[in-house]
């Protein structure tokens, strides 16, 4: 045995053999793969939206008329009805939503926390994060309008929306209030403030941009809800701003309503106008929330 | 005790600024009234050498009014929040029973057997309908997707926790994210008009050489089949899936990393060997929570699945079009008029609820076992 021999060896050492490298090496390109696979979707789907949409989306009409009197085959008209509709029912579902979930992740955190309740309490949100949308809508379809004999009406719609909206606030202030160091809480206790005050001056200030990152990006998620809407309230051409009356209109039940059309009618064009309309206010909503959270100061140490 | 003590002597010592300074006296009255019982209960457990001590603990509390601190708002805010941590108890609990209350009389009246029948007839004298057409293109669809969406986040989230750089990978999970966010309806049009057509080369494909099996025989129309729906749906599934895989791969220790490394081995081999058995019970919860997610989706699925013509023959191909429980309720959704209707309607809405519940309390129960072990 030569020394050059023993410097072979070593060298063949600083390589793994073939197929381990084979190995890494298909393995590198599988998760590039399905990393490629994973954006592309968005993109085709962004295309295809902006595509088909963007003419109509671009004229001042869009954003200022409503549809009423506007038959598929006639051009004209916009969305307005649809983003009062749509916005309206959102901000309704967020005013019984927000105060509800933040006040629930206060008694999870700051209350229950590590108890037998806050542990029930917790499943139970997370079964209520999994419920389907139209199981929300079919429950406030049985108790409203079967066991309280209402009428339809956007109001029903909030509310089945607020199932939806809620896990979402509640997580994201309970990922929050965990963040908020004790060392305050302690400081504002040791000066005498009651637990509720130190709560509602001290560590809900603290938490506030987490709370306001979850309650976006709630809204974003129940503005592209379509179940609930198909179940509670008919679809209105019109304007129309009253939350108790059994007609609205929205985005998603504009697409909704228009989308058997042919290619070949200007409603068709309509309701891809109407998708991207829809898509721009989610991800607007998305791009906010990160901003927010990135504009945050209370970073996980 | 002895806190009460020293409080109370700190408060005595600088007496003439205390009761000269009127702003500070209140705020020291709150502390020591609200952490401590009243000061005079102090004064009896006193060791008898504080004598001097005690005569000065009474003078500020002649001197500064000790007033009550009410607990009311303690108490209204903690009744505040119980009360909502309790109303979304209840209101997971209504939803289970207002549906058994409502479709209780629609499932007696039923003249089939709701859970082996694959009839929907609902209107007129007598109701005949099942769920067993329901659950299979449920069912089907949803596995298919966890199947084609797992392999892929799974991936995506070992390229963003173990191979991209971090000033990479923050934009690129933003935007796996932002597939979260594109609403189900658009997902639905988008599969309808753009993927079905893309896709039907590859079913006509799958369809001509293995036909022969039920699972891939011809159906519809290529572009509304399960199969359609089955890709949509792994799509709006993968976000969630990619998102809860990164965040375990994320906390693998960096201990075993690091040892694995250091034996020499790959990246791969240390990823095989400590990132996915670590991660294991997570992804498993993430799946489960994807399933969860694609069982209950309905306007996508709605849009894309062609309904069969009543009276059709039953296909278990996943070329055929079909209905899941949230598309029927959704595409019968106008009708909804007479009790025993929509209460059979309603009993499907319960199946999918108690599966969907089934689902997600099993993705819970896996995720905190292995929580538990970690």
């Amino acid at each position: 045995m030569s020394v050059t021999t023993a410097d072979q060896r070593e060298l063949s050492f600083r390589r793994p053999s073939g197929p381990r490298t084979i190995r890494n090496a298909l393995a590198t390109v599988y998760v590039a793969l399905a990393t490629v696979l994973a954006i592309i979707p968005l993109i085709w789907v962004l295309y295809t939206v902006i595509t088909k949409g963007i003419r109509l989306v671009l004229t001042s009409t869009w954003w200022l008329q409503s549809q009423r009197g506007i038959t598929p085959r006639r051009e004209g008209g916009g969305a307005y009805h649809a983003i009062v509709g749509t916005v309206e029912m959102a901000l309704i579902c967020a005013v019984i939503a927000v105060p509800l979930g933040v006040l629930g992740a206060i008694f999870l955190i700051e209350y229950a926390r590590g108890t037998k309740v806050a542990r029930a309490v917790s499943f139970t949100v997370d079964i209520l994060s999994g419920i389907p949308s139209i199981v929300a809508a079919l429950f406030i379809y049985a108790l409203f309008i079967t066991i309280f004999g209402f009428g339809r009406s956007s109001i029903a719609v909030s509310c089945a929306l607020v199932l939806l909206m809620l896990p979402t606030v509640l997580r994201s202030t309970e990922e929050m209030l965990k963040l908020v160091p004790d060392s305050l809480r302690e400081a504002s206790y040791a000066l005498g403030v009651p637990k509720w005050k130190t709560i509602i001056r001290v560590v809900i200030p603290t938490a506030f941009s987490g709370i306001s990152t979850g309650v976006v990006l709630g809204l974003a998620r129940v503005m592209g809800e379509t179940a609930p809407l198909l179940i509670l309230v008919s679809y209105a051409q019109g304007i129309n701003f009253s939350p108790l009356s059994d007609t609205m209109g929205a985005l998603p039940t504009m697409i909704n309503s228009g989308r058997d059309q042919a290619p070949t009618m200007p409603g068709y064009e309509r309701v891809w106008a109407a998708a991207l309309t829809l898509i721009l206010i989610v991800m607007l909503l998305n791009l906010l929330a990160r901003g927010i959270a990135r504009a945050s100061k209370l970073k996980e140490k | 005790m002895s806190v009460t003590d020293t409080d109370a002597t700190q408060k005595v010592e600088p007496e003439p600024r205390a009761s000269a300074d009127p702003r500070l006296s209140p705020v020291h009255d709150g502390g020591v009234s609200l952490h401590s019982p009243v000061p005079q209960v102090a004064h009896h457990d006193h060791p008898p050498g504080a004598e001097s001590r005690e005569a000065a603990v009474e003078r500020p509390a002649r001197g500064v009014k000790l007033a009550r601190i009410s607990r009311t708002g303690d108490l209204v805010f903690r009744g505040l929040t119980g009360g909502s941590g309790g109303l979304i108890v209840l209101l997971v609990i209504f939803v289970g029973v207002f549906l058994l209350a409502l479709a209780l009389p629609s499932l007696l009246a039923n003249k089939d057997n709701f859970l082996t029948s694959r009839n929907w007839t609902v209107s007129g004298a007598e109701l005949r309908f099942g769920i067993l057409g329901l659950l299979w293109t449920t069912v089907l669809s949803s596995i298919l997707a966890m199947a084609m969406a797992v392999p892929v986040a799974v991936g995506v989230a070992l390229c963003l926790t173990q191979y991209l750089p971090k000033r990479v990978s923050g934009p690129v999970s933003f935007v796996v994210d932002l597939l979260a966010a594109v609403p189900s309806i658009i997902f639905g049009l988008w599969g309808l008009t753009v993927l079905g057509p893309f896709l039907a080369p590859a079913a006509e494909w799958l369809i001509r050489h293995l036909g022969w099996i039920p699972l891939f025989s011809k159906g519809v129309d290529p572009k509304g089949t399960v199969f359609v729906a089955s890709v949509v749906l792994a799509m709006m599934i993968l976000p969630i899936v990619t998102a809860i895989s990164r965040d375990v791969f994320a906390q693998t220790p960096r201990d075993h990393v690091e040892a694995a490394l250091a034996l020499g081995a790959t990246r791969w081999e240390m990823i095989r060997t400590s990132v996915l058995p670590y991660g294991r019970s997570g992804v498993i919860a993430a799946s489960m929570l994807g399933l969860g997610r694609a069982l209950g989706e309905t306007v996508a699925v709605m849009i894309i699945l062609t309904q069969p013509a009543p009276g059709s023959p039953f296909s278990p191909s996943i070329f055929a079009g079909g209905e899941t429980f949230a598309s029927k309720i959704a595409n019968n959704a106008a009708e909804f008029d007479s009790p025993s209707k929509t209460g059979a309607y309603i009993a499907a809405g319960l199946v999918l609820f108690i599966v969907t519940f089934a689902v997600n309390a099993l993705a819970r129960i896996i995720a905190n076992r292995g929580q538990a072990k970690s």
